[in-house]
């Protein structure tokens, strides 16, 4: 068991109590705090479906002890939209790209977008490429996920 | 007492060790997570060291740059420490993921010492020392004392990773590194060489060809006979493709799920000429 400890997610704090010293934060995101838009796939950081933000940082929560994140700011998929409870600019061009076959991989791939163009708002296809580099996914081929990020950033410079 | 420290600050995180001398350190989680979620490794107690800032700190100092055990791959890429430490930036940038890369930390590399350390051939080539600090103050290791066997390190109960200081001579530098695609890639063969034009030295150590980290020390002496230090002109072919095979011969690698002795030894013999070349290319001399 560790002692209980505060975790700040989407602007909220959050008690853990009762956790056992071994927990990712992944697993806490999902298991103890419901937040289940961070999926969990290979736990071992190959294909970051659990990617979040910590302290603005793009992360793979499998690889974060949760209660080592006390203390963080940490952001998930769910606390990624426009503010209003509609879609961010990146979501939105998912959707209307057709950046999603199975849907599995797209929670961590919206993060790692949303931490792409934050730093970069206008990518070229390598910078996308080496960006998501770590970001797996076995349907799309990616095609449509790169037209995705082409189109959230040019919908981000005209409503920045 | 607590089982899960998260130290603030280098006295903490050292007492909270103390206090705790059987403790896990937690850095990156980039290897201890992927144990720990595979249930094969179950610690008792953890110190996370990732929020301690004088483990983020680096400075350049004269020829010496020192980089603290909580400098991540990310910082190692970026200017200026690219700069300063060329090979460790190419190192870096061949780990893992952005995320990868995000999260784990030079430190991490060294705690963990595997043979595949992609830091580690860098820090053989560049003369690096291991600062660590425990109950007894600190003391200094060479990679070699440090790195005692796969997966083996000489760091005691209670002692951290505090810095590593290694050389910046004048010369250029090459990382290369053998794997299936250039990202999420466990290196099959790493290698680094450095020139040192002041010191008219060629250094050149090995990853994932070994149970250690071992320095081609006999082909960097042969080489060094070889090069046109003072005009700087190129390196022939044939003494690059020479040099590759005496390399070649300080490797001592294994068949495994990643590659084959062979291709392993015939790739070290490849990437040292390949590096040779970069090194002593046209212009070499004057650009640094």
């Amino acid at each position: 068991m560790s002692d209980p400890y505060t975790l700040r997610v989407n602007g909220a704090d959050c008690e853990v109590a009762d956790a056992d010293i071994a927990e990712s934060l992944l697993f806490v995101l999902r298991e103890r705090l419901g937040l289940t838009g961070t999926k969990n796939a290979c736990t071992e950081g190959e294909c970051s479906s659990c990617a979040v933000l910590v302290d603005g940082v793009l992360t793979c929560s499998c690889l974060v002890l949760a209660a080592a994140a006390a203390g963080t700011e940490i952001t998930t998929v769910e606390g990624l939209g426009d503010g209003r409870g509609g879609l961010s600019a990146v979501q939105e061009a998912f959707v209307q790209e057709g950046a999603v076959q199975c849907g599995f991989c797209t929670p961590g791939l919206i993060v790692a977008v949303h931490d792409l163009l934050e730093a970069d708002p206008d990518p070229s296809d390598g910078d996308i490429r080496e960006a998501l580099s770590g970001n797996l996914c076995r349907c799309t081929g990616y095609g449509r996920i790169l037209a995705a990020v082409h189109s959230a950033a040019a919908a981000k410079q005209r409503r920045p | 007492m607590s089982d899960v420290v998260v130290a603030r600050n280098l006295d903490d995180a050292l007492s909270a060790l103390s206090d705790r001398p059987g403790a896990t350190v937690l850095a990156g989680g980039t290897d201890l997570m992927v144990e720990i979620n595979r249930g094969l490794r179950r610690p008792r107690q953890v110190v996370a060291v990732a929020q301690v800032p004088e483990l983020r700190q680096w400075s350049v100092a004269g020829n010496r740059v020192v980089l603290g055990g909580g400098v991540t791959y990310t910082e190692m890429m970026a200017a200026p420490l690219a700069e300063a430490a060329p090979a460790l930036a190419q190192a870096a940038r061949t780990v893992g993921s952005p995320p990868i890369r995000n999260a784990g930390t030079l430190g991490g590399n060294l705690g963990t010492a595997s043979p595949a350390g992609d830091t580690l051939p860098v820090l053989a080539a560049l003369n690096a020392e291991v600062v660590a600090a425990g109950p007894d103050g600190e003391r200094r290791m060479g990679l070699d004392e440090f790195v005692v066997g796969v997966k083996q390190t000489a760091l005691r109960p209670g002692e951290l990773i505090v810095r590593v200081e290694m050389d910046r001579p004048r010369g250029r530098q090459e990382f290369l590194k053998i794997g299936p695609r250039n990202a999420m890639v466990i290196s099959m063969a790493g290698l680094a060489l450095v020139a040192d034009r002041d010191g008219r030295a060629v250094r050149c150590a090995l990853g994932a060809v070994a149970a250690g980290i071992p320095r081609a020390t006999q082909a960097e002496a042969w080489v060094a006979e070889r090069i046109d230090w003072d005009n700087g002109a190129e390196v022939e072919d044939a003494v690059a493709d020479e040099f590759g095979s005496r390399v070649a011969a300080a490797s001592s690698p294994i068949d495994d799920h990643r590659s084959t002795a062979a291709y392993r030894r015939h790739a070290v013999a490849v990437l040292a000429a390949r590096a040779l070349k970069r090194a002593f290319a046209q212009g070499g001399a004057d650009d640094v």
